[in-house]
């Protein structure tokens, strides 16, 4: 269990720090790169929550929330393309 | 391109990816994946997936995977340095550089495996060239940043989507 | 012995994605901030993708879709927001010695 608190934290980190980039931009496309990354550390937060509960529906929930930001980037990147 | 087993390999692939999202094979899962693969590969005739131009070359297949995955470890561990340094030793350009790969599958590829490689990443794709943001850029000469960067990988994609 | 394996790798992961999140706050541009946190967040969300799956056996199939997606994606979406950054003109750090996708657009136009 005393794993699980570690790489919990440290992927509590990763999200802390890329929040604070989002929070900051300067750029919409910053904010956006932020969010990104963001979503990768919560979908590996999301199976560390798998593990610490014991409940496998969370790797769906991760899987689904993937599919879904990825989405959501390419269509930002695609908006912001036009110039800001 | 002319597969003519294009559609059976988009199919299979998306059949493939359904299976392994219910992690069953009980029958009422099968079927809603046969109709939805069946309906997919439908009204998307021209899909690529990663079967598509794939050649079966196992050697370069596995050459390929051991290759990216050296690659995107010592990318990693780079980019652990510089980012735990006091200050920040970026060096950056943006280069040109050109492949022969023809294939769109082994383009992507190539490309996806650029951003994952030591201090490189893949910006625009135009025809043969690739501009790559570099973070401490060596060269800015195309033909110098095409050995450095593209020719690792190129050397198994190109047998492997040639 | 197999536990403490898997505890190590998930462990090892989420260094790379406190790295990840790390690189994206203190990198001084849009795309060396893509870089760092890129590189990083896909090795991090691989190892603890493995690090689970050894801890989780009977999760591996899952897990192994997950990494797989993100695998093909994450490098897609950097790249494609990469591209929007210099579309839509974002400045690159002063340091950037060498713009040959800016010098060519210039030279179509």
């Amino acid at each position: 269990m005393a794993e699980l608190w570690l790489a919990g934290l440290l992927a509590a980190l990763g999200i802390a720090l890329s929040a604070a980039r989002f929070a900051i931009g300067p750029r919409a496309v910053d904010r956006v790169v932020a969010f990104d990354a963001l979503t990768i550390i919560s979908v590996a937060g999301l199976v560390i929550i798998a593990l610490a509960t014991g409940r496998a529906i969370y790797l769906d929930v991760a899987l689904v929330y993937a599919l879904l930001s990825f989405l959501g980037v390419i269509v930002a990147a695609r908006y912001l393309e036009g110039g800001e | 391109m002319s597969d003519r087993l294009a559609p059976a390999k988009l199919f299979a692939t998306t059949f493939l990816f359904w299976i392994l999202l219910n992690g069953s094979l009980a029958p009422d899962v099968a079927v809603v994946g046969l109709i939805v693969a069946a309906a997919i590969t439908y009204f998307l005739p021209n899909g690529l997936s990663f079967l598509s131009g794939y050649k079966a070359k196992p050697l370069a297949t596995l050459g390929y995977i051991a290759f990216f995955f050296k690659e995107l470890i010592k990318a990693n561990l780079s980019m652990a340095h510089l980012v735990l340094m006091p200050t920040i030793a970026v060096k950056p350009a943006f280069v040109k550089v050109r492949t022969k790969l023809t294939h769109p599958v082994g383009r992507l590829l190539l490309a996806n495996s650029i951003t994952l490689t030591p201090g490189t990443l893949s910006v625009e794709i135009e025809g043969e060239h690739i501009y790559v943001h570099w973070v401490v850029a060596e060269t800015t000469d195309p033909e110098a940043a095409t050995r450095k960067i593209v020719a690792g990988f190129e050397k198994y994609l190109e047998v492997i989507y040639g | 012995m197999q536990s403490l394996l898997g505890a190590i790798v998930l462990t090892a992961g989420a260094v790379f994605l406190a790295l990840g999140g790390l690189g994206v706050w203190r990198m001084p541009d849009t795309w060396t901030r893509i870089q760092a946190g890129t590189k990083a967040t896909t090795l991090g969300m691989i190892l603890s993708m493995a690090g689970a799956a050894i801890l989780m056996p009977g999760w591996t199939i899952k897990l192994v879709l997950i990494a797989l997606f993100l695998m093909f994606t994450n490098p897609l979406s950097s790249q494609v927001l990469a591209r929007a950054a210099h579309r839509a003109g974002v400045k690159p750090d002063p340091r950037t010695r060498f713009d040959a996708l800016a010098a060519d657009e210039e030279a179509k136009r």
